[in-house]
Formats: structure tokens, C-alpha cells, sequence
């Protein structure tokens, strides 16, 4: 099938801010913070870089990253340094993130632009011309090539650094890492900021690397996504960066369906990377989370 | 002198356009803001029951829609001349059918450990999608012009409180509901094991001899029949028939209602009213001054965050449940 | 001609006038302490007397209101920074605490440098333990997950993490409270021998006979005072006793044996089974009879915890017949989480009970008198029946739950732990209550962790060990080796 060629260039494409995101997250939750507020940190950054992008797609990925740590800020605020239940507070700062995102979207008026310069892809000589998945792999943006770096430079700062150790202690019993003297609410903020920043950056990442253009609404349930590609990869950076290129796959189908000769509704297409959610999550249960993980930590 | 003039121009007609747009006047507060309260109501009555018992149902939206999709096929399918039976049957179409959205959730929950969290909202996108999916293909209107189906039968229909205003019988049902879950919680025994379970399950289970997963299971159930019989109600009463974009959000801005009452039944009366007044009158802004509508729910996370960071009761005694599959640390 | 009087090193620790409130509450009252080289000084007092928020101050988990902290003849608490336990580490001061610092998750290795900074190399830190391991002679399994080693070895981890960071005083916090007797004798023959090689140690804890088996040095402190100061060779276990608790002890003379009565529960080649499937207790048979009280003697981690849940009703049977009374009452060992709902009233916390069970309305008004009523006649110190029961002490809220369950009749009262935390006052009184249930008609099975609590109790005792159950005659020894498994 000619078409597979292209379908892996769409699914790496579209797991690309995927993986950022769940990486991220991985962090913050290893150290115990679940950060419901991700789909805000993405549709955050991608309003950001939309908005700074117009001169080169940098500085739109550096706003964009501000722009989700900003939204984690106000995270550690509440359920690091208040301790509040993280749920809530995750669902409130995603609702405060889609409406000024809109906000701020509507505002600008008509003849604002709404296209911005897309990053091209930085093909790989040689290696990209291998068959079928030769432009999946090796003609991807660079954010695509940053996000595997970021996947493996997790991996090995969560195995091989004092500073990975101190986090998962703190995300499994914050009492003894305290007794080890582990700064318990600064290792979590510093999580959550970074997962959080991650989080914008997938978010640019969709506007500059993917969309080409901003919409309300546009990261789509991606933040909630990532959630789940955490617990699927059972926390570790390997598993999450399989999950995530399964599911980049399941939502890249909305944009090959007719070309693979499909007879399916689009709007039944949309459905499925949220099925598939529910039923992966459903087959393969919860594992071994974090054992801190949503809880505030009780300090004796 | 003259821009500050102008700026206060502005805002005054700002909040002109809000006031009239809320409460100013008869049409806007009898046919906008008590008609936008009433799905409020009832679907932040069902939240807070959901946020007592300790799990976070936030698929109200998924749960309205699945209602208002059950409440149209009954509607479109009743014959014309069945009396108040064929209200009762397509609102309880619309209740079961929200129950059972909410009951994916719930067995996913108990029997695999799935976050409700997650999979209410994931069960909110199918449900958006499956929306438009049946009122493109299978439920379209006969002349397959507009994505929306056929009106609903009369025999389907909420009857009027007065015929010159929008304001339907279903404000009569969301108050009823806000009594009913104040006094089920306060004075039955069934309420108190909600409110133990959601405290403290190890306390209700180990003390109280309570199976808190069938607790939990229940409320959310209930909380997902209350957020279907909103989408019924809102079919049955106002709209007539089933589109997309039906909801404008009422699942979220319910979270804010529950929230801001502190999960209080009754207390959810005062805040649908106050969050139904915000959103009106921030389309009246939109309409009469520019600002872009959206900011309401701008402002209702901000209020959620401030009554959060004030702490107290807002479902925040909610621990993380130890799940089946869960390989927890503790002895 | 001057004669050079020798140095004398000076003392390991001294805390100087060390103040602590937690908010009314004067948990420390301008404490003086002072720890010698090469010394072994026990810190004696009740439940609730100051002991382990002065070890805290000590190693920086708790900054003192006002005092001042000496540490090798330093003073460590100038310097604008309060100090931490950052700083008390690398000035070579460990801790053991009561309840175990390890990360369940993390290996041997990693717990043991847990802490450090840079890069992790698991090589250069498996080489540590070997060093550490062998200087001590302090052996333990290395390729294992914290949460999967014995207490023993969790213990010996703890120890060996604060010798890895070079720690010359080490704070032993209630060491010995989960150890079997044979376990307890090895332990203080290390802590002998770590004095002897140089070290310092301060051994918190409440049982007489072992810190004077051990220490060189005794401090007793009473509510947040030091009352006594001495050798432990001039101290004998009555004047020690009599300073912790001046107006004297109820003697824990021997009750009457009551006479018997028919069986109320019968276990027959039971299985029970945890939260996670696993079976913790294989093949039990054993009977509880009514007007009896029954101890329950195990190690952490043999299973008791789930059996007595079982004999409760509130664990899964995996196997055989259990067969249970109506009417139980269960003190359930961790009070705040499984005992009450904090947030809840104390009259909603009397309608806990047997809730699972109720239908129709909640009677308000009966339960709120029925409250007023066990507040009066179990001297719970409470302003009314509708105050959070977070606001009541620790002793006051096990009052509450005591008289919840035992309230009303019962044939049968699970106690697990009932008296953990508590003072000498509200221990008697939880004891007494346990005995007048036992006078009216009913079964008593009780656990504690204290193995004296559990005989002082008893007229029978159950040995729980790795799963197993065994009936073992009322005789420290024989139980204390039981518990261990041996025959």
C-alpha cells in the first residue's frame, strides 16, 4: 500500500506534541503532581506561538514554553505550595487557558492574520530516502527530532542523576525523602514547571510544526491524552514515547481515512483516539503509579 | 481629559451592555438568564453529589448531550397526542441515557482503576462527535440542508410558564431537584454514606462497614442521569431539537456552579443563578460592546481558583484511591 | 612545673534550653541535653513526653523556637539559616526514626544515597554499601526494592545510610517498639559495640530494661521537661519509673480470671486474603471464647493486621469457614484514617457505626444525645457533640472511638493497637475498657506492638508469624521466639 508511507509521516507528525507533552508530565508525576491543567499548558503555548511565531519559529516556541509554565505557576501555587487538590485545581486552570486563549483569539479582529510560518521539515540525506518509513522518521521537523532527545534525556536524568533520584523519592514517600533532606516542595514545583513548560511547547509544536494556524479549542482533548500515555507507559520515558506514537497514529487517521479507502464517517474517526483511550486504559489498567501521586503530602 | 472621558464611556457602556444583557430586562431575565440557570441547576446539583461522594465527574457535558440525543429520538418518535406520559417518558430517556454515558465511567472505574477524571472527559469528546456524526447522517432533517434534526413532537414539549417568555416548566424540576438532593444528603441514610464515603473511604469502609466503590459507583450514576436530564430538558424545553454546539458549555460552567456552592444543594440555586447571570450577561457584552463572550468562563475559573485557594469543603478531602490493579506502598 | 591537664574531647551533642511550641501546645520546655563521646545515653519519658520532637530539633527536621544546638563543640545555630538536616548530616549526625524513612519503590543502593547530589553511578554506590556493610558488620540483602526487605533489614538500612554519610552520633527513635526479643538483644549488642569503636548514640525510647541493659547515660522527660539526669548505673528501673510517672502506676497486678464462657468465634483452616490478592494468613484454625481476652503477638509484616481485619468482617475470607458473631466492635489501628472522619462532628462520628447497615432517615436528634451521653460517661475532654473531631487530642479521639464500638453490646471487640500514641491516662483507660467488655459477656482479641501491652492483657496468646497462627503459653520468652519463628 502506497499509502503507509505517508500515514507514518502523518502519525509521527501528530505524536510529535503527544510525546512532548507526556513527557513532561511523566516528570510532574513521578514527583507526585498530576497536572490536569496540561490541556491548558498546550492550547496556552499554542496561542503563544501563534502569536509570537510571525518571526521565526523559535522565539514562537520559547513564548510558547513560557507560555505553559506560566499556567504551571499558578499550579504549584495552589496544590504544591497550598497543597489543594490537584484535580481541581487542573480542571479550573484548563478552563481559565481555553477561554483566554479564545479570548485573546477573538479579540484580535478580522484581518488579523490567522496563518503563521510553519517550521520545514529537516530532512536527513540518505537515511530519509529509505522506503515507506524513511520520510516518517527522518524528514520530520527538528521539533520532532527534539522531542526523542527530550524523551532520552529524561530517561537518563530520572536514572542516572542525584537530582532524578530525589524526584522519584519524592513521588513515592515525600516523609523520607524529607529525612534525606530533599527539598520536597521545591523538587515538585520545579516538576511541575517543567512538565507544565513541556506542555506549552507540545502546544507550539501543534501551531508551528502541525496546524499552521490557531483555532479555539484546537489541542482537542491532547493534554488529557498525554495523561493517559503516561499511565500506559507506566511512567517510564520508554513506554511513554510507544504510547505516544500509537496514538499520534490513531489521530493522524482523520487525515488519511479517504486515501486508505475507508467507508467511515469523519466525525466516527474523530471518535477514536478518545475509544481507544478508554479501552487501552481499561486493558491495561493502572500499574504502578506514583504512590504519592494526587495526594498533598503530609508532612509529620 | 477627553480620552479619559472616553474611557469611562467605555466601561459604562460595557456595563450597560452587561446589565442589559443579564437582568436589565424582563426578556433578558425571564426568556435568557432564568432559562440559562435551569440546565445550571440541575447539572451542578448532579456535580456536587458527584464531588461529595469523592469522584470527580467532569463528563457533564458528555452526560447533557447523550441526554438531549435520547430526549430528540423519543421526541421525534412519540405520536402527537400522548399527554403529560409522553413528557415523563422522553425526560427519562433523556436521565437513563445520561446515566448510562456516566456508567461507562463508573465500570471502568471500579473494575479496571481508570481515573474518572480522564474518562469522563474522553467519554465528552465521543459524545460531541457522535452529536454531530447523528445530526449529519442518521437524524438529519428531512431536506439534508442544516447539520440539526426534525422538531420534536408537541406531545415532547416542556410546557411555558407564560407564553410570552422562553422560561419552561423546567425550572420547577431544577428546583425540586435542589431540594430533594439537600434533604437526601442532610437527613437520609443513604446521603450520609455519601458524604462519609467521600470524606474518608478507609473510615466508611473499616468503621462504617460501607462498600464505598458501590457508593461512588452510584453517585456517579445519578450525577450522569442529572446532567441527561438536562439535555433533556433542554431539548424538551427550549431548542426542540438536536444541534450541534446544543450545550455552551454547561457541563464545565456546572463545576463552577458546584464549586462556588460549595457543594451545597441548595446553595447550587444561588450559583446557577449568579454564573447564569455572568455568561448572559457577557453575550451581551459581545453583542452590544465587543468584548469577546468568553471571558465569563475566564472569570468562572478564576472564581473556582479563588474559592479553592480559601480552602474548605470543595470536594479537596478526596484521597487517592487505592485501585485494583494499584501495587500501592503501604503495608 | 605545670602539669597538662589532658583535653577532654567535648561532648558529641549538647541542646541548650531548647524551646518548641506547637501553637498552645509547649512541646518542649527549655530542654537541656548533653550526649558524650563514645557514649550510649538513653532519652526515657511516656507517649507523648517530648522525645521524638527533641531528636527531631536535633537532626533539623524541626526548628526550635529558642535554644541552641552544639554539635562536636560547635555551635550550629548561629548563622541566620535554621538548621537543617542537611546541615546536621554533614556534621555527622544520623537518624533512625520511628516510623521508617525508606522510599518503598527505590533499591538497597538507591535508598542509601538517597540525598547525594551529581551524577548517580549505581557501581561507586553498591561499593559504598560493601564497605559500609563490612565495617559495621551489618549485613543485608542487596538487590531488592525497599518495600520487600524485613524490618529487621529495614532497620539495618536506615542504620546503614547514616554510617555511609560518616555519622559519628547516631539517633536510635523507639528502635526497638517492632522487634522480637531475640532481635532487640542483637540490636543494642551493635549499639554497644558502636560506642566502643568511638561513636555516640541516643537511644529514644519508653522501656526501661533496655536502656538500662545499654545506655551509659539516662535523661527522662515529663511534658516537655527534663526531671531527671543521671548514670544509668546509679538509676535501678523503679526510680526511673517513678520519675516518668511520679504519681505512681496502676499495678498490672494480675486480674481475676474470669471464668469462661462459650465460643463466639470459630476459625477453621482459615485463609485471608489482602486488598491485593495476595494471602497473608494460610490455614489458621483457632477459637475465641466469650468473657476472654486474647493477645495477638507479631513482628510487622506477618499478616496480623489482615487477620484481625478478618475477625472484624472487613477483609475477604480466601479459604475454610470463619465463623463470626452479629455484634463486633473493631478499633482499628490507624485511628485518623480508618477509626473517624476528622472533618465529620463527633455525633456524625458516632453514626458511623454499622452504617453500611442503615436505611431510611438518620435518626439526628437520638445520636446527638446518644453522643452528649459517651462524652460524659467516657470523660472525653469536648466542648459538645457538635465539634470536628479533629479538634480533640489523640487520647480524646480514641476515647470517642472506644466508646463507639463498645457502646452498645458486643460479643466480639477486635483491638488493634488501641493504645499507640496515647498517654499513661488514656492507655489505662482504653485497658480498662477492654476488660469491663470482657467481664459483660464479650470476646476481646487485642494486638499491640508492644509485647508487655499484649501480657499484661492476655490469658491467651496467638503467635502470628509469616502467615501462620500458633497458640504459645503465656511466657515472654516462648512467645518472643515464636514470633520470630522459632519452634
Amino acid at each position: 500500500m502506497s499509502d503507509i508511507g505517508p500515514f507514518l509521516e502523518a502519525a509521527v507528525r501528530t505524536a510529535t506534541p503527544l510525546l512532548i507533552a507526556s513527557v513532561g508530565e511523566t516528570v510532574s508525576e513521578r514527583a507526585g503532581i498530576i497536572n490536569i491543567g496540561l490541556e491548558g499548558c498546550i492550547i496556552a503555548g499554542a496561542y503563544a506561538a501563534f502569536a509570537a511565531g510571525t518571526s521565526t519559529p523559535s522565539a514562537g516556541y520559547v513564548a510558547a514554553t513560557l507560555a505553559g509554565a506560566a499556567v504551571g505557576v499558578l499550579l504549584a501555587a495552589f496544590s504544591v505550595f497550598l497543597r489543594r487538590d490537584q484535580i481541581i485545581v487542573g480542571t479550573a486552570l484548563t478552563m481559565l487557558a481555553l477561554g483566554a486563549t479564545g479570548a485573546l483569539f477573538r479579540a484580535r479582529g478580522e484581518d488579523a492574520s490567522l496563518v503563521v510560518v510553519t517550521e520545514p521539515a529537516a530532512v536527513i540525506p540518505l537515511l530519509s530516502s529509505i522506503p515507506i518509513v524513511g520520510r516518517a522518521f527522518f524528514a520530520q521537523p527538528a521539533i520532532a527530532y527534539l522531542a526523542l532527545a527530550l524523551a532520552i534525556a529524561v530517561w537518563w536524568w530520572l536514572q542516572r542523576t542525584h537530582a532524578g533520584l530525589s524526584l522519584r523519592a519524592v513521588g513515592d514517600s515525600p516523609s523520607a525523602a524529607r529525612a534525606a533532606g530533599i527539598r520536597v516542595g521545591l523538587v515538585q514545583t520545579g516538576a511541575v514547571l517543567f512538565g507544565s513548560g513541556l506542555g506549552g511547547l507540545a502546544g507550539g509544536a501543534l501551531v508551528l510544526a502541525q496546524a499552521g494556524s490557531f483555532a479555539e479549542g484546537m489541542s482537542a482533548g491532547r493534554g488529557f491524552l498525554a495523561i493517559a500515555i503516561v499511565a500506559l507507559g507506566r511512567w517510564r520515558p520508554a513506554g511513554v514515547m510507544a504510547a505516544s506514537v500509537v496514538f499520534g497514529a490513531a489521530m493522524a487517521l482523520q487525515f488519511v481515512v479517504q486515501a486508505l479507502g475507508w467507508n467511515l464517517r469523519y466525525e466516527l474517526v474523530l471518535m477514536i483516539p478518545y475509544v481507544l483511550t478508554l479501552v487501552a486504559l481499561g486493558a491495561l489498567g493502572r500499574g504502578a503509579a506514583p504512590a504519592m501521586l494526587g495526594r498533598a503530602p503530609v508532612y509529620d | 481629559m477627553i480620552a479619559d472621558l472616553s474611557l469611562a464611556n467605555d466601561f459604562g457602556q460595557i456595563l450597560d451592555a452587561f446589565w442589559r444583557g443579564s437582568l436589565g430586562t424582563s426578556s433578558a431575565l425571564f426568556s435568557g438568564t432564568l432559562v440559562r440557570a435551569i440546565p445550571l441547576t440541575i447539572v451542578g446539583v448532579g456535580v456536587s453529589l458527584a464531588f461529595r461522594a469523592g469522584v470527580f465527574n467532569i463528563g457533564g457535558e458528555g452526560q447533557l448531550l447523550l441526554g438531549a440525543v435520547a430526549a430528540t429520538v423519543v421526541g421525534l418518535l412519540l405520536p402527537n397526542k400522548v399527554g403529560a406520559a409522553g413528557i415523563i417518558l422522553t425526560l427519562s430517556a433523556g436521565a437513563l441515557a445520561g446515566a448510562a454515558w456516566a456508567g461507562i465511567a463508573a465500570v471502568l472505574r471500579n473494575r479496571f482503576g481508570v481515573l474518572e477524571v480522564i474518562s469522563t472527559i474522553m467519554l465528552n469528546f465521543v459524545a460531541a462527535n457522535l452529536v454531530s456524526y447523528l445530526v449529519r447522517g442518521p437524524l438529519q432533517e428531512p431536506t439534508h440542508t442544516y447539520p440539526q434534526t426534525d422538531l420534536i413532537s408537541a406531545a415532547a414539549r416542556l410546557p411555558r410558564l407564560w407564553s410570552e417568555t422562553r422560561l419552561h416548566a423546567g425550572i420547577l424540576i431544577a428546583i425540586c431537584l435542589s431540594i430533594a438532593s439537600w434533604w437526601f444528603l442532610t437527613r437520609t441514610a443513604a446521603g450520609f454514606r455519601v458524604r462519609a464515603v467521600g470524606a474518608s473511604p478507609s473510615a466508611a469502609g473499616i468503621s462504617g462497614l460501607v462498600d464505598a466503590s458501590s457508593v461512588t459507583a452510584r453517585a456517579l450514576l445519578v450525577s450522569g442521569a442529572l446532567a441527561g436530564l438536562a439535555g433533556s430538558i433542554e431539548v424538551t424545553g427550549v431548542t426542540y431539537a438536536l444541534y450541534e454546539n446544543l450545550s455552551p458549555g454547561y457541563g464545565f460552567s456546572a463545576i463552577a456552579v458546584a464549586v462556588l456552592a460549595r457543594l451545597h444543594p441548595l446553595a447550587v440555586l444561588g450559583t446557577a443563578l449568579l454564573i447564569a447571570t455572568l455568561e448572559t450577561g457577557a453575550l451581551g457584552m459581545q453583542r452590544d460592546a465587543g468584548v469577546p463572550s468568553v471571558v465569563a468562563s475566564v472569570l468562572e475559573a478564576m472564581a473556582i481558583l479563588v474559592v479553592i485557594g480559601i480552602g474548605g469543603r470543595t470536594g479537596a478531602s478526596w484521597r487517592w484511591r487505592k485501585r485494583r490493579a494499584h501495587a500501592g506502598a503501604e503495608a | 612545673m605545670s602539669t597538662e591537664k589532658p583535653e577532654r574531647a567535648s561532648p558529641t551533642l549538647e541542646l541548650r534550653g531548647v524551646v518548641k511550641r506547637f501553637g498552645a501546645v509547649t512541646a518542649l520546655d527549655a530542654v537541656d541535653l548533653t550526649v558524650e563521646r563514645g557514649s550510649v545515653h538513653a532519652l526515657l519519658g511516656e507517649n507523648g513526653a517530648g522525645k521524638s520532637t527533641l531528636m527531631r530539633v536535633a537532626y533539623g527536621l524541626t526548628a526550635p523556637d529558642s535554644g541552641s544546638i552544639r554539635l562536636f563543640g560547635q555551635d550550629r545555630t548561629g548563622g541566620g539559616r535554621p538548621f537543617s538536616v542537611r546541615d546536621a548530616v554533614r556534621a555527622g549526625v544520623g537518624m533512625v526514626h520511628q516510623h521508617m524513612s525508606l522510599v518503598p519503590s527505590l533499591s538497597v543502593v538507591e535508598n542509601l544515597v538517597l540525598g547525594g547530589t551529581g551524577l548517580f553511578r549505581p557501581g561507586d554506590a553498591e561499593a559504598l554499601l560493601d564497605r559500609v556493610s563490612g565495617e559495621s558488620g551489618l549485613s543485608i540483602r542487596r538487590r531488592v526494592l525497599a518495600r520487600d526487605l524485613s524490618i529487621v533489614e529495614q532497620q539495618r538500612l536506615e542504620i546503614l545510610k547514616a554510617l555511609a554519610r560518616q555519622a559519628r552520633l547516631l539517633i536510635l527513635d523507639e528502635p526497638t517498639a517492632v522487634l522480637a526479643p531475640s532481635e532487640v538483644d542483637e540490636l543494642l549488642r551493635w549499639i554497644r559495640a558502636f560506642a566502643a569503636g568511638g561513636g555516640s548514640v541516643v537511644l529514644v525510647t519508653h522501656k526501661l530494661r533496655e536502656a538500662l541493659a545499654v545506655a551509659d547515660d539516662v535523661t527522662v522527660l515529663r511534658r516537655g521537661r527534663v526531671v531527671f539526669v543521671g548514670r544509668a548505673t546509679a538509676s535501678s528501673e523503679q526510680s526511673l519509673a517513678h520519675a516518668i510517672f511520679p504519681e505512681g502506676t496502676r499495678e498490672s497486678s494480675s486480674f481475676p480470671v474470669p471464668s469462661v464462657g462459650d465460643v463466639v468465634l470459630q476459625a477453621d483452616a482459615l485463609d485471608v486474603i489482602d486488598a491485593r490478592g495476595v494471602r497473608r494468613i494460610r490455614s489458621a484454625s483457632f477459637q475465641l471464647r466469650r468473657r476472654e481476652i486474647v493477645g495477638v503477638a507479631a513482628v510487622e509484616g506477618s499478616g496480623h493486621r489482615d487477620l484481625l481485619l478478618a475477625l472484624a468482617g472487613r477483609q475477604p475470607v480466601g479459604g475454610g469457614t470463619l465463623r463470626l458473631p452479629q455484634r463486633v466492635g473493631l478499633i482499628p489501628a490507624d485511628r485518623e484514617r480508618d477509626g473517624l472522619i476528622p472533618e465529620f462532628t463527633l455525633t456524625e462520628n458516632l453514626a458511623l457505626h454499622a452504617l453500611g447497615a442503615r436505611r431510611g432517615l438518620m435518626p439526628w436528634r437520638g445520636l446527638a444525645q446518644r453522643m452528649t451521653e459517651l462524652l460524659k460517661q467516657f470523660n472525653v475532654v469536648a466542648p459538645s457533640a457538635s465539634v470536628r473531631a479533629r479538634s480533640l487530642s489523640g487520647g480524646n479521639q480514641q476515647r470517642i472511638v472506644v466508646g463507639r464500638e463498645l457502646e452498645q453490646e458486643v460479643d466480639l471487640v477486635v483491638a488493634d493497637n488501641p493504645t499507640r500514641g496515647l498517654d499513661l491516662q488514656a492507655t489505662e483507660f482504653v485497658h480498662a475498657r477492654l476488660r469491663d467488655a470482657a467481664a459483660r459477656g464479650a470476646a476481646v482479641v487485642v494486638h499491640s506492638s508492644d509485647l508487655d501491652e499484649v501480657l499484661a492483657l492476655a490469658s491467651r496468646i496467638l503467635v502470628v508469624f509469616d502467615g501462620q497462627v500458633k497458640e504459645v503459653a503465656v511466657d515472654p520468652h516462648l512467645v518472643g521466639r515464636a514470633m520470630l519463628g522459632a519452634a
